[in-house]
């Protein structure tokens, strides 16, 4: 048929758009390290030190485990609001399955988990088999667990057992590798990281996924049952969001009923900033890490350099807005071209 | 390359003809779609134009219209230099387009689609859906198009979104030059006459027409001179009158191809592959029953809104059924999802590419594996993107499919080669049954005959092929019995043998009394 001879250097353009994607990554990685060399600058004594260093990493822990469940959820073209208080909710879960119950600490992880995938299903099933639309179905699941962790905890924190539970502290707090300072709950952000890296690019459920997000509709008639993936999907994200609950409340030593609203926020921030879009169909699990580290970066400087609260909301807004925009301006220069 | 003196002479610009395009260039990342292209159109003119798929003619008319910046070249409008950059500025400049791909909002009517942009308004803000309606039901008239302006557009089949964009493209009072890219890819004979007639009346001595076809028959019935593309560079323009058909097809591919083949033996001898009986829905489908045979390819022909994409729907369960039974190799099947249909063997590759056939964000390869991604391509959970590449390599080797990679998006295709890409998915499924809705739309008619042989060696093999088709000389080249719908039912069912032009559109248009209904016979 065609002789293919105006398709030239065929793999040029195609490495061209591989690159692209690098580009992505590599400009948000330079925009973690410019915003990080701008506080340096700032506060050359109290921001780039180890210790400093190592607590912005601890505290982008629990955005980034959330963040990798809603990068999988966002992906499909859906949203994930319950992820803050699903996860103050599993929070309170698991210290009445160790606390309250005296489960041995390894089942009460397992059950916890089990229980954020049982809460991700539910969000699953209300978006794929009832039709609801992500955003309504997890506004819901969000008030749902926020209500219910007052209720099951009775509206006062459940407190681990130093001694009895110390090595589901340790999980958070502890060092595996001695006296430098590292915490353990680092080194579980990464194994997730790791996790949601292989699903994503590896696996059935990755390529399903994206392919949901791009094209529900054509992916079912290509023989996909849609629906029991969209609903396995929101049940990872559920697991991801158990993770999360278990590394806070481990770190804080008890699970508060009344915390947690307002992560859902930072988490999607996180995708968003790492280059998913929120139409689907596309979106990195580094990315996302990357998105995790800038936000935990903008909160620890602005607290050393003593601004209030309130400003950080401010400054991260604006964040998200340049950097969505001009991620906006990159794809449509690369759509006209 | 042969140069003809219907060809534009470069730097005159002739204020008789309507539309002068000169040296255009443009390069996509990893592709040359264009290189030094030109072209004319007279004044109440039709002008055919040609190529292969992935040529540049789509590309061409992108440039024309602002949608693409063009690299090098000029363009001429009644004598004058044109310089459009955006869609709107070629609406004004008097250039009206109909897309290949379908563009219009589902999920809005089909008045609302058609004056997208230009609502009737008052106060400036206000919106007037009265005098909209108002507006659209005339429009349809004076078109003779039996549409409903309130209905959405995501109700309609695709032949029924081609009719909305056509008459949205005439709806503009100001058109001087009208572009239609494949308009036709979806109609059938009588939809094709209803266009023509439209076409004829739009022509004045002002105003001219690009036809962008890959169906020849029509090229000659409409189109006063042709032009034909072929990668990318301008290879000739002939009066259709003294051309014969032939002689386009070879310079358009470069080798003359045989398009005559039909049928060979009767295949309702073999055993049942599939029963469906009774079959009605909701919606449109009135006890429809038919079966079909281990081999055999079935042709399924009919008007716009006949029903044929509904029975294919209903089928491979992407619809609900109200009542009726589908046994497969004996066995009574309940299929609620297309995922059970595939499980049971049985593909469905829809008319509609853009909605409900790509991803266009992702791969070529991820299009053409996304089907047997379980069954073919993994081990356990995990994905083999090696055997990925390899089956789309193949595909692409099979089909032809024009890319510089298998890794390009799929969005970035021409419209030919993406329909390609998605018969390429349900070839690497391996179905027993495979329901091709208008498998063929938008692809040149080399790769057409190619396709053709590809089916014909998949039913030799035993695989069933239902092939929907409002092109009726491919449903005779290719059927060994063709089913014909109206409104909703089976109007007949002809054998190879007793299958004509005439006796199809017989039974399309319902007069079931002049040919009886009758089962071919052993
Ligand atoms: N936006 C784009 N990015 C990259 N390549 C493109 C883009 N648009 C078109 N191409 C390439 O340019 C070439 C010409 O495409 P074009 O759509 O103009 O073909 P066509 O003649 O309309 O084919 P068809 O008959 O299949 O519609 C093809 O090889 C195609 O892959
Ligand atoms: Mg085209």
């Amino acid at each position: 048929m065609s002789t293919d001879s105006n398709v030239t250097t065929a793999a040029k353009g195609v490495r061209r758009g591989g690159l692209r994607e690098k580009l992505q990554q590599l400009m948000a990685l330079l925009g973690l390290l410019i915003i990080f060399a701008a506080f340096s600058f700032a506060s050359p004594t109290y921001f780039p030190t180890y210790s400093n260093v190592i607590s912005i990493l601890y505290s982008a822990v629990v955005i980034g485990l959330l963040a990798l469940g809603a990068t999988l959820v966002i992906i499909t073209g859906g949203i994930d609001l319950s992820v803050g208080t699903g996860m103050t909710l599993s929070a309170v879960m698991a210290a009445t399955f160790i606390v309250t119950w005296g489960l041995p600490v390894w089942l009460g992880i397992l059950c916890t988990l089990l229980f954020g995938a049982f809460l991700g299903l539910v969000n699953g099933t209300n978006v794929a088999i009832l039709g609801l639309p992500p955003f309504i179905a997890t506004l819901a699941m969000m008030l749902v667990a926020q209500g219910l962790a007052l209720v099951i905890s009775k509206a006062i924190p459940i407190y681990f057992d130093p001694v009895a539970h110390s090595s589901y502290l340790w999980l958070s707090n502890g060092e595996l590798i001695p006296s430098t300072g590292f915490p353990n709950a680092v080194v579980v952000l990464v194994l997730a990281a790791l996790v949601a890296f292989v699903l994503l690019n590896k696996t059935l459920l990755g390529r399903y996924d994206i392919s949901i997000g791009s094209n529900e509709e054509a992916t079912a008639l290509s023989g996909i049952n849609t629906k029991k993936w969209t609903m396995i999907i929101y049940s990872v994200a559920g697991v991801f969001t158990a993770l999360g609950a278990i590394m806070i409340s481990a770190r804080l030593g008890s699970a508060q009923p009344a915390t947690g609203a307002g992560y859902e926020l930072q988490a999607i921030a996180a995708v968003v900033i790492g280059g998913t879009s929120l139409s689907g169909g596309k979106g990195t699990i580094v990315g996302t890490i990357i998105g995790a580290l800038i936000i935990s970066v903008i909160n620890n400087g602005l607290q050393i350099m003593s601004m209030p609260q309130q400003w950080q909301n401010v400054i991260l807004g604006l964040v998200i807005l340049v950097v969505v925009f001009i991620d906006q301006l990159r794809s449509k220069r690369a759509a006209t071209t | 390359m042969t140069t003809t003196e219907t060809a534009p002479a470069p730097g005159v610009h002739d204020p008789d003809l309507l539309l002068q395009v000169e040296g255009v260039g443009k390069t996509f990342p990893g592709v040359k779609a264009l290189e030094d292209m030109r072209f004319d159109l007279r004044k109440g003119e039709v002008l055919g134009l040609v190529g292969e798929n992935g040529a540049g003619k789509s590309t061409l008319m992108k440039l024309l219209t602002g949608i693409y910046t063009r690299e090098t070249g000029d363009f001429w409008l009644d004598g004058e230099p044109l310089s459009v950059h955006t869609p709107k500025e070629a609406q004004e400049a008097g250039l009206s387009i109909i897309h290949q791909e379908l563009n219009l909002v589902p999920h809005l009517s089909v008045a609302e689609n058609i004056w997208l942009g230009r609502e009737p308004v008052s106060a400036g803000f206000f919106t007037r859906p009265g005098e909209q309606v108002r507006a659209t039901r005339e429009l349809l008239d004076r078109l003779q198009m039996s549409l409903n302006p309130k209905a959405l557009v995501s109700t309609l089949s695709v032949a029924q979104q081609q009719m909305v964009e056509i008459a949205k493209a005439l709806s503009f009072e100001s058109t001087k030059v009208l572009i239609m890219d494949e308009p036709t890819a979806a109609l059938n004979d009588a939809e094709v006459d209803q266009l023509h007639e439209l076409i004829r009346r739009f022509i004045t001595p002002s105003t001219g027409v690009v036809y962008i076809s890959h169906r020849m028959a029509e090229l000659k019935r409409i189109a006063d001179r042709i032009t034909v593309i072929r990668d990318g560079h301008y290879i000739d323009t002939m009066p259709m009158a003294e051309t014969s058909l032939d002689d386009v097809i070879s310079k358009m591919v470069g080798r003359a191809i045989n398009t005559e083949a039909r049928p060979e033996n009767v295949r309702t001898d073999r055993p049942v592959v599939l029963q469906v009986s009774n079959l009605s829905t909701k919606t449109l489908l009135k006890d429809v029953s038919f079966e079909v045979y281990r081999g055999e390819i079935l042709g399924f022909a009919g008007l716009m809104g006949a029903g044929r994409t509904e029975v294919a729907r209903a089928v491979v369960g992407a619809d609900p059924i109200d009542s009726g039974e589908i046994v497969l190799n004996g066995n009574t099947v309940t299929i609620h999802t297309p995922a059970r249909a595939a499980e049971l063997g049985i593909g469905y590759l829809s008319e509609d590419r853009k909605r409900l056939g790509l991803m266009l964000p992702l791969p070529v390869s991820h299009n053409i594996a996304i089907s047997s991604m379980s069954a073919k391509f993994a081990n356990g959970f995990f994905v083999r993107d090696k055997a990925i590449r390899q089956a789309a390599e193949d595909s692409r080797t099979l089909l032809s499919i024009k890319t510089p990679s298998v890794n390009q998006l799929v969005k970035y295709l021409s419209g030919g080669n993406q329909q390609k890409a998605i018969i390429a998915r349900w070839l690497v499924k391996d179905c027993d049954i495979l329901i091709f809705d208008e498998p063929t739309r938008g692809i040149d008619v080399g790769a057409k005959e190619e396709i053709y042989q590809l089916l014909n060696k998949l039913a030799g093999e035993g695989k069933t092929i239902i092939m929907i088709s409002s092109e009726l000389p491919e449903v005779l080249r290719m059927s060994h019995r063709v089913i014909v719908m109206a409104d909703g039912r089976i109007t007949g069912v002809l054998s190879a043998a007793e299958a004509t032009q005439e006796a199809i559109m017989t039974l399309a248009t319902h007069r079931t009394d002049a040919i009886t209904t009758q089962k071919a016979e052993n």
